[in-house]
Formats: structure tokens, sequence, C-alpha cells
């Protein structure tokens, strides 16, 4: 969690000097509805990647390789924007 | 244009982990805009949702230059910014081939009303920027407010449907169109459903010497009321039923990128969002009906903005 720092610490003008630093905030805490990915009917097209309003869709090499479940809000975005014949991904209720 | 495969290598620009609503769709823009560009980005951003929700001090969710700006004058800040680099490279501060590109977002309401006159002043003083207005159609983040933005016939808090109104009674204001009024090369309309139109147009906006402005349609699940996984198909309805066409003026040439094959009536679209729920009762179908004629009335006004902007002859 953040500390607060006193003002001999904090950087002038209230800049934040760390890039991409709400990362520490793992917004997956407000799922209702995770997303369920299956690898065997994937066919990588990556349209859940591009429309992830999370980030949450990890790729590597242009594959996709599972959810980041730190991340996901559970919007349900990446399994309606799944080609209808795929339907990789699946929304479960949150455990 | 490349692909998904090829984009999905590049590096990020913006992080997770910000607070944005689940199923709101600004954050597609600032991951494409990082991803179809090698230029090294600085972002200016006025007062709204995506402000407020990506710089929570002392947290922020950029991992490149960000500037924090009010909500009127982002265009000002970032044209400061720009005119820097512009003396530091005459100054020899900065080597004469290092290339920035310098990028403002705003909101509806930061770019349509509050932020209108820098924006503007931005684009008259031909500052080479990009502006990025993300349209979500009222002021989202303290409460969903009418703005210039919001669609003919929608309940807002300070346009309430009911008794009296069916909603917002006036048009919205055609912005893309006020930004080309100020003859620069490249302004552009597009939607975070079309993410290829969308790429393909922050690059164009990216490699202009000059400003350019684009307007991208996104959504907004508590503004316009509809279920979060149906962000992307609200706004591909969008462009489908021919009430956000996607159109671009680019050196001169002015084209209409997207036409539905078969434009669906606007009905189609008013019935997925709560915002228009009202129009549904019988009293109120009138509103419909005008809302489908001044649809079919700006089609009619992009053809006639093609045929007098037309590409040049091969």
């Amino acid at each position: 969690m953040f500390k607060l720092k006193n003002w001999k610490e904090v950087p002038i003008g209230g800049a934040v000097d760390q890039p991409g630093s709400a990362m520490e905030n793992k917004t997956g805490s407000w799922r209702v509805e995770r997303p369920v990915w299956n690898s065997e009917k994937c066919i990588h097209c990556l349209r859940c990647w591009v429309y992830c309003p999370d980030m949450s869709v990890n790729t590597l090499d242009g594959k996709i390789t599972g959810i980041n479940y730190d991340y996901c809000k559970g919007c349900g975005i990446c399994a309606q924007v799944c080609p209808e014949k795929v339907k990789a991904i699946t929304m479960q209720p949150e455990q | 244009m490349a692909n998904l495969k090829e984009l999905s290598k590049r590096p990020d620009g913006f992080s997770p982990g910000h607070r944005l609503c689940a199923g709101c769709g600004i954050p597609i823009i600032p991951k494409l805009l990082y991803k179809v560009t090698d230029y090294d980005i600085v972002v200016a951003s006025a007062t709204g949702c995506f402000e407020v929700a990506t710089t929570i001090y002392p947290y922020t969710s950029w991992l490149k230059p960000f500037v924090h700006s009010a909500f009127e004058n982002a265009a000002a800040t970032i044209s400061g910014v720009e005119a820097m680099y512009q003396s530091l490279k005459k100054q020899g501060k900065i080597p004469a081939n290092r290339k920035l590109k310098f990028v403002a977002f705003g909101g509806d309401g930061g770019t349509y009303d509050i932020g209108l006159q820098s924006l503007s002043g931005a684009l008259e003083r031909g500052h080479d920027i990009v502006y990025i207005c993300y349209d979500n159609g009222a002021y989202m983040n303290t409460g969903i407010q009418r703005s210039s933005a919001t669609p003919y016939g929608a309940s807002t808090t300070t346009s309430p449907a009911g008794k009296v109104i069916p909603g917002k009674m006036q048009r919205r204001k055609d912005l893309t169109n006020i930004a080309l009024a100020h003859h620069i090369e490249y302004a552009a309309q597009t939607a975070v459903s079309h993410w290829n139109d969308l790429a393909t147009k922050l690059q164009k906006g990216l490699d202009i010497d000059g400003p350019a402005f684009i307007c991208v349609m996104s959504p907004c699940v508590p503004g316009w009321m509809y279920p979060s996984d149906q962000s992307i198909e609200v706004t591909r309805m969008a462009v489908e039923t021919g009430y956000w066409p996607l159109f671009e003026m680019d050196h001169g040439v002015f084209r209409v990128n997207y036409r539905p094959k078969q434009k669906l009536p606007v009905a189609d679209w008013l019935k997925l969002q709560g915002r228009f729920r009202h129009l549904f009762r019988p009293e109120y179908t009138y509103v419909i009906e005008e809302i489908q004629r001044q649809v079919d009335d700006y089609w009619e006004y992009l053809a006639h903005m093609e045929q007098a902007f037309p590409a040049p002859p091969k």
C-alpha cells in the first residue's frame, strides 16, 4: 500500500516520477464475472486484445497466452467481441 | 497499416490499473496511439474521466511523458510544450534529428464546450499537435450532465426525460467540421469499435507536420446505460445506423471511410441504450423520426462534401 511522503520527499510540482505506478493498483478486485479463455478454441485473431480496456489480455509473439486477472475488471467485452463461430472466452461468476 | 499481430508486439505506452469504469472505451485510444508509431509522444490531457481516472495522485497509468492540465486549456498547454520543443531544437539543446510528437486528449466537455477556444487557437497557430477528442456525449465524469455533444433526445441529469421534455432538445454540435473550418491538413471522425480505422487515423494524424484533429466516439456504460460487455457493439451500431459516420479530410480531400452495406434505422441503435428508453413511449415517437431525419440530412451533407473536395484524378 502507498505510504504518505513528507514534504521534503514529494517531487517539485507534485510530479509523479514513477511512470506506470497505477499498476500497483490491482483493479481485478472489481470483478464480478471472470472471463475464462479456452486455448483450444482460440484462433488468435487478437480482437479481445485490441478491445480490452484494461490491457488484460496477455500476448506473446502475436499469440494470446491468457488473461491477466490482476487488472481485468470483468466487463465482458472480450467474450462479446470473440467471433461468433469461435467463442473461446466465456464469462463465469467470480467465486 | 500494420495488422493486430504486429501491433501486439510493439511496446506499451499505457498501463493497466487505471480507474476507468469496467467496459469504458477510452483506454483503447491510448493503447493504439502508442502502438501505431515509433515517435516519442508527449501527452497533455484536459480534465475529464480520462484524466481523473488515469492520474490519481500519486499514481499514473502513463508510461510516457504526460502533462496535467486544466479543463479548458489542454490544447494551449500542448501548444506551449510544442513551442518550447521547437525553440530548444533551434538553440541546439535538443538534437535536430530527435523527433517528438505532441498529443492532447480531451473529452467532449473539455473539447466541444470548455476547451473549444484554446483548441481553435492551437489549430489556427499551426502547432505540430494532434488533438484527440473522446466523445462519450456528456459530462460523464461529474455525473452525466448534458454537453453540446449529447445527441438530440438523450436523457441526462440536466436534460431529464419526463412529461415536459423528451431529453435534450438540441442537436449535437458538429465539431469535426468546426475543426475542418480552420483549414487544417487533417481532421477525422472515427470510433473505438473500428480499430483499423482508428489506428490508421491516429497514424495519419501523427505523421502530419501540423495540427490534426481526431474525434473518436467512445462508449460510456453508466451514461449511455447498457451492459458493460456491449460497449463495442453499441459503438458499432452507431456507425452501422449512420448516426456516427467515419470520415476524414486529408490534405484537402474529403472521404467517407466507411459506408454501411445496409444502413440500419437509427432506432436500432437507440434501443440498445437506457438514455433513449423514453423515446419508445408512444408520445415521443416523433423524436425518433426527427433523429432519423437528422441522420439522413447529415449523410446528404457528407455527399456534398465529397463532391466539393474530391480525390485528385490519378
